[in-house]
């Protein structure tokens, strides 16, 4: 089985300054191994000591990484490209040449670049709820690059999401979001890695969700949560994208530690039944794309440390007049979170501070 | 508490708000004052000051007001003075999602 191997510039010494060459085997590892017989040195290059690929390198067949196949032991076919990718000095992730084609339109501006892409491939964002706003802005982040995607949603697809959560479809109804989520992101990005958490974000487990992630994205739909998720990665020094929507408005902000944060906002949340949700008020499904999108450009300019972001500033967006306005954001310097003399040192009793449980088994995002 | 000598103010509501005012999600209001504006509100539409304030008086903390594009609880709360022509806006926090 004769096979065609792309070589990067960086092993391209071992064969000759060659770009491609051709390598015998009938899986992947058979093929390396032919590699090191053809040229001495390559194995050294490419497996580690106990004689598996390193994991600083990639190897793809046909631009699908082996990990999404069979790994070393994937079956080659006659005619077959391997490509043999190894991280480059300094963390940056070598781009093959089908993310060159797939992220041409980010590669081709100077505030991208491929410089800029690899910091998208690189980045990490936990997105809670796989619901109208997590949706989009899943679809968005992964479609971009984002290497790792989180996703927490305890949920599963109720028929009545289809209108505006663009994750899931039809068939999907009664699969667990997380789930279907992943399915969608790896079916629009096999490059991407989707980590799903089954789970209700809570207290207990928000510190070591949002800890494995540089940005954290809130489409949560209860006060609860969002007082939550607000505390936890102000604690844990994580931007926070903050969005929501409800019937024709949307508001959306950014909150970099340090600059203000939800309390500043909203110092208390509503009484109980005061202010309603989507499912008691509805909302417009395409006010998702808006906010949502909205998110995940603000998620992507910070990877990238380009433009301003929507820090000290909220956006508002009223459907039915089509206007967007924009108010300031402070830091109040009594805030009991992010003041000058906090009394918010770690997480609280959430359901306790807003008179109202966080939905285990309504919804979330 | 208003008069006709009051700046004439626009108020502007979010959605979840305008079951209150009618559908309006702008109204002409009269006041010195933000806390005389959202009386003069609540003169035409009954129960807005209810949704605003609390049982003891003071304004939600969940519902921010805006004089042009500023939070007024850094310009004197409600009794933040007013003139002709300033903006009102009301903004309660949302938390939906998109469930």
């Amino acid at each position: 089985m004769s096979v065609n191997v792309y070589i990067p510039t960086p092993f391209r010494h071992l064969v000759g300054n060659r770009t491609h060459v051709k390598a015998n085997g009938t899986t992947v590892h058979d093929a390396l191994v032919n590699l090191d017989e053809q040229f001495p040195g390559f194995r050294a290059q490419v497996f580690d000591t106990s004689g598996q690929v390193a994991r600083h390198i990639n190897v793809y067949v046909n631009q699908v990484e082996i990990e999404h196949l069979q790994g070393e032991d994937t079956p080659l076919q006659q005619g077959d490209e391997i490509a043999v990718i190894p991280a480059l000095a300094g963390g940056a992730t070598a781009l093959t040449p089908e993310m060159v084609d797939r992220y041409s339109r980010h590669l081709i501006m100077p505030q991208v670049g491929s410089v800029g892409q690899r910091k998208i491939i690189e980045s990490s964002v936990l997105i809670i709820g796989a619901g109208g706003l997590g949706s989009p802005v899943a679809l968005y982040l992964a479609l971009a690059g984002v290497g790792t995607i989180g996703i927490v949603d305890f949920d599963v697809v109720d028929r009545s999401n289809l209108q505006r959560q663009i994750l899931h479809q039809t068939a999907d109804v009664g699969k667990a979001k997380v789930v279907s989520a992943k399915e969608t992101l790896f079916a629009h990005n096999p490059h991407i890695d989707v980590r799903v958490h089954e789970a209700p974000i809570t207290s207990e487990n928000a510190f070591e969700l949002i800890s494995q992630y540089d940005y954290v994205v809130n489409g949560a739909d209860n006060f609860a949560t969002r007082y939550l998720v607000n505390d936890a990665a102000y604690l844990m020094k994580k931007p926070l994208i903050d969005g929501s929507i409800l019937m024709f408005d949307g508001q959306a902000t950014t909150y970099i530690p340090g600059k203000g944060c939800y309390r500043c906002l909203y110092p208390a949340p509503p009484p109980p039944g005061m202010v309603p949700s989507c499912a008691e008020a509805g909302v417009l499904g395409a006010m998702c794309a808006t906010i949502g999108s909205i998110q995940a450009t603000e998620v992507l300019k910070l990877v990238l440390g380009v433009g301003e972001p929507l820090v000290n500033r909220l956006l508002l967006y009223d459907a039915l007049s089509l206007e967007f306005r924009i108010v300031k954001v402070r830091r109040d310097p009594e805030c009991p979170l992010c003041g000058d003399n906090p009394t918010i040192h770690e997480l609280i009793d959430y359901e306790q501070f807003c008179g109202s449980p966080i939905p285990h088994a309504a919804a979330t995002a | 508490m208003t008069s006709a000598t009051a700046p004439s103010i626009q108020v502007r509501v979010t959605a979840v708000l305008q079951k209150l005012t009618g559908g309006q999600k702008a109204i002409e209001a009269k006041g010195g004052t933000v806390a005389q504006v959202l009386d003069d509100i609540d003169s035409r539409y009954p129960g807005f000051k209810s949704q605003m304030y609390t049982p003891d008086g003071k304004l939600h903390r969940f519902v921010n007001v805006y004089l042009n594009d500023e939070d007024i609880r850094y310009t004197g709360g409600v009794e933040t003075a007013l003139k002709q022509g300033d903006v009102l806006d009301i903004l309660p926090a949302l938390a939906g999602g998109g469930e």
